[in-house]
């Protein structure tokens, strides 16, 4: 049984990021938190009732009250601005795509798209994988997400990548994998009967081997 | 208002909230079995003058290539098949014969009603496929849907005109369901597994018949009389013909489905009304 | 004003006061009286909170035991349980039925109900010193409509189909329509459900703020109330503006399943992000009225089992109006995946984070009240601390979740699952079992049986810790939540003695709750006799008898003095009544003498 609060190893470009935020708020909600219940248990045995004992006739201090206002108030500011430097890495700033690839889920498997030989979506040498996803390391793999049914979640657990995929909706994704392996996909919302079977391999390449499975996969699936 | 009003007020308005709630939760599918209409007595068919229909159902033109199933994703399932299984939508058609047709009397037997078969007819999941592909089952007639697979399948049937169910099976196990309203024909998908999906064909007489891999139907047992009987294809659509049964005669029927048919409009759920004689137009959905 | 208002009330009920036998239909069934309506509440919220116990026990089967025959599942119809020779398997659709009815019950039959309900109707009239509700017949009609709506949503599981299975948020597409799910009356029954429900939590809001604001005693003014009734009346605000939103878009959903529109389908143009925007835009308010009366009780409990008064009263009440008004702003935190435009997320995340501070404020309090206190540690004041405890973790726990980045990863997972229950279950639940046990007497004129209390305290916490503190790591791990198999991933399969390890736990936890029914209703008949004041407490409550006569109080109360005057100096007791007299008259400044001039010059 695993009682540690130190995450699992994540393998992407933005999950030592996100794994670094994680651990400031651990320090700062774990100090907090042994404090906190520190003070809350020594009063308790403290201040128990004992024969004689008479409480303090004390209404409070406004200079108390804001201290612990105002110093929380910066922490947890801070904490925010700090995230919002990795959130915009994450979900705003895109880069330029290595690898293009449409995702769609559906009741209940994730169907990957690749451009085929041409490199580009949308046209007649695409093809496709069901539950599997195979990229190349060190290169951002950015997906269009989409939904055939009803909402699911892209869920990259190594990579610290999940995006709901929403019917009726392209939703842009991306990550860039590190190191080659076979990785896990999840769907992370309820998706109906057979959401715990949503489950697909990512397997990432080094860029030579991805050619190769990209090109084998393509002649394959010619029509 | 004195207080024993105020209390019957009171009372009143809280049962009709009761009352409201109960109603609402009523019967809301097309679950009745034509319950309106009287039905005709059941009337033995006599062996003695009954005759039979028996041909081939055939495919002329450019077989289309079935696409392979990619089971990677359940492995317990690929080991199940020695060669890659391949989509089941359009099959046979070689030698001309074309399996998973469904047959049936479409109408003549109006004025006659049939006992509901207390034997079950059975839709199997082995290696992540249904089996049959294309089913036939009469009106109330239990369907016995098994797993044997040991691994985790639901079953979503899509009718039209009867209430739809989707259950799942996560073990070896059997699960029975029945359709109260003819209906040609039920959808019936695993969502678990995309690929897989059957038919199923509900009437409520039993001259009906799913064709071979050589095309071969036969309808047997059918009281003399005239009959149109109806194919139906899941990617060619539908034809009918029109057959006079003889007393002790097996009367001929063939139905040749061609190329141009293919990719027109399937009929869904369209139900027999078998009192209404014009019936409905095959293709005018 | 309050006195001429209140004047006003009594003779225009003054029929109703008469004091004969009310019969037994209008004194027990159909009562107006707002004590009887906070017994009636509560029946049936513990009623609802053991289904809603039981409904997560039959859930940790499947994750503590995956696939295994459940203990009595035989019983249980094909349709929730599939039969194999060897006993009966949970079937899917029935585990999503479980989770999604588990959260429903909980939030809106069970701890909703007990918090507004229960502790609204018994303390508002009592601490303010009025004589019932504003309005008792329409406090009246608020229980009636819950009953109904109690009663559909159990018949729920009864009809084909089954009972609702798409979370307790029900988010669609897959709560719109029924070939997504299976499920069709069962999700018609439960949008019904929750919609008359939403009318009872209404009609009860309106009451609660009109009795609040034109009712209280002469000397009560605001700043004297507890901040039990204070916090009862924030969540009264939040109740009278989130319900209508929530109710909306039930009706909406319902639309869209039964007669063909398009809110929130998209395949015929409807957008599934407005349902859950909709949602949480009520779900976020949702979830501080489920703690603000949590806190009041809190505070009443700590301040008077301490002996010593609430350290900070005026931050106490701003804070609750803080956390009441921020709460407005911060729904979107529920939607950082969602798919809505990543901007928002970060305008979401700044407001989630200020609303931290507001709980922090509260809790630093609570730890000053405590601190230099006199601490008589019997069972309500346990369970006080421990809500003080456990709620430091659950806010803690959101801090993760409020930074973005970090819920990209633990968004979905156990994390927020033992997020979730530290404030729902560790705050909420255990404040309920404080203000139980610490107004049992008020209700029924008996203390409740102090040993037997402890001791469901002391397994309970214990227990409860051992369930979800784990779930914490759970999700850290990367476990998804609404999974009914979670040995599908490879990566999760490690996880299985942890799961099962919970799952035994809570198999005692729940076991352990016969405890303190065994003592609720055992007291009733046996606890030890109650008087008038058996905590030596200064609220209004507490000077009328154990329980209080129809129209509470024989004279109208005056009040002079704030609510939390413990260990004063003015008074020979640790306690000083809000209605007492004072003794003698304020203790002045020392005046200094003016100083006048001499003759005979400086």
């Amino acid at each position: 049984m695993n009682w540690s609060w130190i995450l699992p190893p994540s393998f992407s470009t933005v999950s030592g990021d996100i794994d670094g935020i994680y651990m400031v708020i651990l320090w700062i909600t774990g100090i907090t938190f042994f404090i906190t219940e520190g003070l809350l248990f020594y009063f308790i045995f403290k201040y128990r009732h004992k024969e004689g004992r008479k409480a303090t006739y004390d209404h409070g201090s406004t200079k108390m009250e804001i201290a612990w206002t105002m110093i929380p108030l910066v922490i947890v500011l801070w904490i925010g601005a700090l995230s919002k430097g990795v959130w915009d890495t994450v979900k705003v700033d895109v880069p330029p795509a290595g690898l293009e690839i449409i995702v769609t889920g559906k009741q209940f498997e994730w169907t990957v798209t690749y451009p085929g030989p041409d490199g580009a979506l949308g046209t007649s040498d695409d093809f496709e994988t069901l539950n599997e996803l195979h990229a190349p390391e060190d290169q951002a793999v950015v997906i269009t997400l989409r939904s055939e049914d009803v909402i699911h979640s892209f869920f990259l657990p190594e990579m610290r990548i999940k995006q709901d995929a929403v019917p009726g909706q392209d939703i842009t994704v991306w990550f860039e994998a590190i190191q080659p392996g076979d990785y896990t996909i999840g769907c992370a919302e309820l998706c109906g009967i057979g959401h715990t079977t949503m489950n697909g391999t990512l397997t990432v390449y080094t860029a030579a081997d991805f050619e190769a499975w990209s090109s084998s996969q393509a002649q394959q699936q010619q029509p | 208002m004195s207080e024993r009003l105020g209390e019957l007020r009171n009372t009143a308005l809280l049962v009709s909230v009761f009352v409201i709630a109960g109603c609402g939760g009523g019967d809301g599918g097309g679950g009745d079995a034509g319950a309106a209409d009287a039905a005709p007595a059941e009337s033995p068919v006599d062996a003695a003058t009954a005759g039979n229909v028996a041909g081939i159902v055939t495919f002329s033109g450019t077989t289309p290539m079935m696409a392979e199933i990619n089971m990677g994703s359940e492995a317990t399932c690929a080991s199940k098949h020695s060669t890659t299984p391949t989509e089941e939508g359009f099959v046979g058609g070689e030698n001309g014969g074309l399996a998973n047709v469904f047959v049936y009397v479409k109408e003549g037997l109006e004025s006659l009603s049939f006992p509901t078969p207390t034997a079950a007819v059975v839709l199997n999941q082995d290696g992540c496929m249904y089996r049959p592909h294309v089913l036939g089952v009469q009106v109330g007639q239990d369907i016995t849907i098994r797993n044997s697979d040991g691994l985790l399948h639901n079953i979503n049937a899509s009718p039209t005109e009867n209430r739809g169910f989707n259950v799942s099976q996560p073990v070896n196990m059997e699960t029975n369901r029945s359709f109260p309203v003819a209906e040609v024909m039920v959808p019936v998908r695993c969502d678990v597994h995309g690929w897989m999906n059957s038919y199923i064909g509900v009437v409520d007489h039993p001259y009906f018949a799913v064709s071979g891999s050589d095309g071969s139907v036969s309808l047997d047992g059918l009281p003399p009389g005239d009959y149109v009987i109806e194919a139906w294809h899941e990617q060619l659509g539908t034809m009918t013909s029109n057959v006079t049964v003889t007393t002790g005669g097996t009367t001929e029927i063939s139905f040749e489905f061609t190329e141009v048919m293919a990719g027109s409009p399937v009929p869904m759920g369209e139900p027999i009304d078998l009192l209404h004689p014009d019936g409905h137009q095959a293709v005018d959905h | 004003m309050s006195t001429i208002e209140q004047e006003m009330v009594r003779t225009a009920e003054g029929g109703h006061h008469d004091h004969h036998e009310l019969p037994f239909i209008r004194k027990y069934i159909f009562a107006t009286d707002h004590k009887m309506i906070a017994k009636q509440f509560m029946f049936v919220s513990l009623f609802f909170l053991v289904i809603g116990g039981l409904l997560a026990t039959m859930m940790r089967w499947q994750l503590g035991f995956p696939n295994q025959p459940m203990p009595g599942g035989m019983l249980l119809p094909d349709a929730m349980m599939a039969p194999t020779p060897n006993g009966a398997i949970m079937l899917p659709e029935f585990y999503n039925s479980l989770l999604t009815m588990h959260g429903t019950i909980m939030i809106f039959f069970a701890i909703m109900p007990l918090l507004v309900g229960l502790f609204g109707n018994l303390l508002i009239p009592l601490q303010i010193g009025a004589e019932d509700m504003a309005f008792p017949r329409l406090n009246m009609i608020s229980f009636w409509l819950a009953v109904p709506a109690g009663i559909l949503m159990l018949a729920s599981f009864a009809v084909e189909g089954g009972a609702a299975g798409a979370g307790w948020t029900s988010y669609a597409p897959l709560s719109a329509s029924g070939e997504w799910t299976g499920v069709y009356l069962g999700q018609q029954l439960w949008l019904v459900s929750l919609t008359i429900l939403g009318f009872s939590s209404l009609v009860g809001a309106v009451n609660y703020i009109s009795t609040v604001i034109n009712m209280r005693a002469p000397g009560m003014t605001w700043f004297r109330l507890p901040l039990s009734t204070w916090a009862l009346f924030i969540t009264a605000i939040l109740i009278l503006l989130a319900i209508p939103i929530l109710a909306g878009a039930l009706i909406m959903l319902l639309f869209d399943q039964t007669i063909g529109t398009g809110f929130f389908r998209p395949e015929v143009g409807g957008e599934p992000l407005l349902w859950q925007h909709l949602f949480w835009f009520f779900g976020h308010p949702e979830v501080y009225i489920l703690i603000l009366p949590a806190m009041g009780i809190a505070s009443e409990v700590l301040s008077n089992r301490a002996r010593k008064p609430i350290f900070g009263y005026h931050s106490m009440v701003l804070a609750l109006i803080g956390i009441g008004f921020l709460g407005w702003i911060v729904w979107g935190h529920h939607m950082f995946m969602s798919g809505m435009n990543p901007l928002l997320g970060t305008s979401f995340m700044i407001s989630t984070m200020a609303i931290a501070v507001p709980s922090a404020i509260k809790t630093f309090n609570w730890l000053a009240t405590v601190w230099k206190g006199d601490l008589h540690l019997d069972s309500p004041m346990l369970y006080a601390l421990a809500f003080v405890s456990m709620f430091i973790i659950g806010g803690l726990s959101g801090i993760f979740m409020a930074s973005t980045p970090v819920d990209i990863y633990i968004h979905d997972t156990y994390f927020i699952v033992a997020h979730i229950h530290y404030v729902l279950f560790g705050g909420s639940l255990f404040a309920i079992f404080a203000g139980i046990t610490f107004w049992y007497p008020k209700m029924f004129g008996r203390m409740m049986n102090e040993r037997i209390n402890k001791i469901h305290f002391a397994f309970t916490f214990v227990l409860y810790n051992l369930v979800f503190w784990p779930m914490h790591n759970l999700g850290l791990q990367g476990m998804m939540r609404r999974i009914y198999d979670f040995t599908q991933y490879e990566y999760l399969a490690p996880l299985q003695p942890m799961n099962q390890f919970i799952s035994i736990c809570v198999f005692l936890l729940v076991a352990t709750q016969a405890l303190y029914a065994f003592s609720f209703f055992w007291s009733m008949f046996r606890g030890e006799k109650a008087g008038n004041n058996p905590w030596d407490s200064n609220t209004l409550e507490w000077t009328v008898p154990s329980p209080p006569p129809h129209g509470n109080f024989p004279e109208m109360p005056v009040v002079y003095r704030g609510p939390y005057e413990y260990s004063s100096p003015e008074s020979e007791k640790d306690f000083y009544p809000q209605t007492q007299p004072p003794s003698k008259p304020p203790v002045q400044e020392l005046i200094p003498e003016p100083v006048t001039p001499t003759p005979e010059g400086f």
